[in-house]
């Protein structure tokens, strides 16, 4: 029962994307700050990752839209958060 | 639509959105509700627990209609250690009452049913559509909302901000301060599905009873947080929420870690055994407390809900406080507006004049000083005392050749040993203070 990566988890999950359209962005930067890289193990969703340089990216399409990456970066401005448009994004059918 | 005036505005279709809108309706306004969701209840996640009295204020027969999964008999408060817990259990069959007090729910559900009561009672909804900015005049007045439709926004006498924990809307137009990491716990939940049968045995229920496990101690690996159990009909809902600052922090700690870790304890494992999982969701949960609540009215504006960071984490209530403050500020515009007057900042303040004189501000103001005792102790509590407690239960209840006695003794010292007798003292002061 355990372990159950992230991604096996999200797949339960019904989500309408809205291609090309990402509602969270990173800010381009050389060395991510400390937040930044917590992120790649605090986000439920694990949509944050490091590239072979160490700089953060993120994946946001299984994001749940929590609003914990925003929270956790708010002081350092790293991300870009804002809602998808209507009717996009994560869909709960028990909530 | 764009050129059409509306009495009010309503942003968000969660229990505060909705008993807003509803009472405003009631009461003959002309509203417009606006949610993100493809339908209400497709964004909201809860654990759940459904206080009746809340709603019943609102509509009152809504047991009929309203999907509840199973009214409480059974809570279970839970201390747990690695290998077991301790706690407390209280049940009674006066639970299975006429008017049950207390009921699990599946929140998508059911706010897509409090959200279809909305519209029957006249209010406009309009789903799949994100509110991106409030309109101000010149004189600083809230008086309409930018939708990310196309148009030059809607207009109302007043915007009810129901926009929930994370509400960009109030914190981007300088309404209120941006979450303090400190503020906010991160919730991560998953759906467990069963036959009714099997729920019903392994709980030990009949027909519609159902039971509520609330657990704290070393499942959070140190962090301040609670986890939580709940049967409904043919599901159980599982959960672990743990303060953003103490995720944050360091260490190796995920959220669907510490879930995982609570799903594959001694205790809970053989509950869950064999269920199909079919959701996992994450959400926010405002538990600053009384400190946390940002200002509530303004020229043109009011904040209800969770927006307005209305949460006991203590008693784990939300909804209610989310529901009763969305009526009160519906009935204080009603009024206002009855009275021919304008949604100013003074006429709106009999709102919180109002919240002040029932159970919700009451409650805040009597737990103001948990989450300042958290951020100190906290650690005690979820760590050393659910050890110690688990502990000294073993010593006690194991029969193994020594006098009672002693065994009084050793737990006394063990107790002494882990805190030292200022540390017990002090915790227990900073306790009953804050619990005062
Ligand atoms: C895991 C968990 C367990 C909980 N357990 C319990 C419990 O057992 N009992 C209890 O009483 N409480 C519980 N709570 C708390 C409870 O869920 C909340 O207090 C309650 O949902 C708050 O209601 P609300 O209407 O203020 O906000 P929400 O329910 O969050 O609703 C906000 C709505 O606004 C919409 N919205 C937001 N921004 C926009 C925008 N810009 N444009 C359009 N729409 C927007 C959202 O889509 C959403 O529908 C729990 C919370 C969590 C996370
Ligand atoms: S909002 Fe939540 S789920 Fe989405 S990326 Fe941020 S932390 Fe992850």
């Amino acid at each position: 029962m355990s372990d159950e990566r992230v991604e096996n988890r999200l797949f339960q999950n019904r989500y309408v994307v809205d291609v090309g359209r990402p509602h969270i962005r990173v800010r381009p930067h050389e060395v991510p700050s400390r937040e930044l890289v917590a992120m790649t193990r605090v986000c439920p969703a694990g949509c944050y990752s490091q590239n072979e340089q160490g700089q953060v990216e993120i994946t946001a399409d299984g994001c749940m839209e929590c609003g914990t990456c925003r929270v956790v970066c708010a002081k350092t401005g790293d991300i870009e958060w804002n809602y998808p448009r209507g009717g996009y994004g994560v869909l709960f059918k028990f909530g | 639509m764009t050129h059409e005036h509306f009495d009010a505005i309503v942003v968000g279709a969660g229990p505060s959105g909705n008993a807003a809108a509803y009472t405003m309706a009631q009461r003959g306004l002309k509203v417009l509700q606006i949610e993100r969701g493809e339908y209400a209840g497709s964004k909201n996640v809860q654990g759940a627990i459904l206080y009746s009295d809340a709603l019943e204020r609102i509509i009152p027969d809504f047991r009929e209609e309203a999907p509840l999964e199973r009214h409480v008999i059974e809570q279970r408060i839970w201390m747990m250690d690695d290998s077991g817990h301790t706690g407390m259990h209280h049940r009674s069959d006066d639970y299975n009452e006429q008017k049950p007090n207390r009921y699990t729910i599946i929140r998508a559900q059911f706010d897509k049913w409090f959200n279809r009561c909305v519209r029957e009672i006249g209010v406009t909804v309009l789903c799949e559509t994100t509110v991106t900015g409030l309109i101000a005049d010149e004189h600083r007045r809230i008086i309409g909302v930018q939708t990310d439709r196309d148009g030059d926004g809607i207009f109302a006498d007043v915007v009810v901000l129901a926009e929930g924990v994370n509400g960009l809307i109030g914190q981007r137009s300088g309404l209120r301060k941006e979450l303090r990491p400190e503020d906010v716990a991160l919730a991560v939940k998953e759906m467990h599905f069963l036959p009714q049968d099997v729920i019903d045995a392994r709980f030990n229920l009949r027909g519609e009873e159902g039971v509520v496990i609330e657990a704290m101690g070393t499942v959070t690996d140190g962090m301040i947080g609670t986890a939580f159990l709940y049967t409904n009909r043919e599901s159980i809902s599982v959960g672990v929420g743990c303060l953003v600052s103490e995720f944050a922090k360091s260490g190796e700690a995920t959220p669907h870690g510490i879930l995982d870790r609570f799903k594959a304890h001694p205790s809970v494992r053989a509950l869950l055994e064999g269920a199909e999982i079919k959701e996992y969701a994450a959400h926010l949960i405002p538990e600053g407390g009384y400190r946390a609540v940002p200002d509530l009215v303004g020229d043109g504006w009011i904040v209800v809900g969770d927006a307005g960071h209305f949460v006991n984490a203590v008693h784990r209530e939300g909804s209610n406080l989310a529901m009763t403050t969305g009526r009160i500020a519906g009935e204080t515009i009603a009024n206002v507006l009855g009275s021919c007057l304008a949604c100013t900042r003074d006429n709106l303040q009999a709102y919180v004049t109002q919240l002040q004189e029932t159970f919700v501000m009451k409650d805040m103001k009597k737990y103001k000083n948990v989450p300042r005792m958290l951020e100190h102790g906290g650690h005690n509590i979820m760590d050393i005392y659910p050890r110690l407690l688990n502990r000294s239960a073993q010593t006690w209840f194991r029969v193994d050749g020594r006098d009672k006695k002693s065994k009084e003794s050793e737990i006394l010292r063990s107790a002494r040993q882990a805190r030292g007798l200022t540390g017990l003292l002090g915790d227990a002061f900073r306790l009953a203070r804050a619990w005062r």
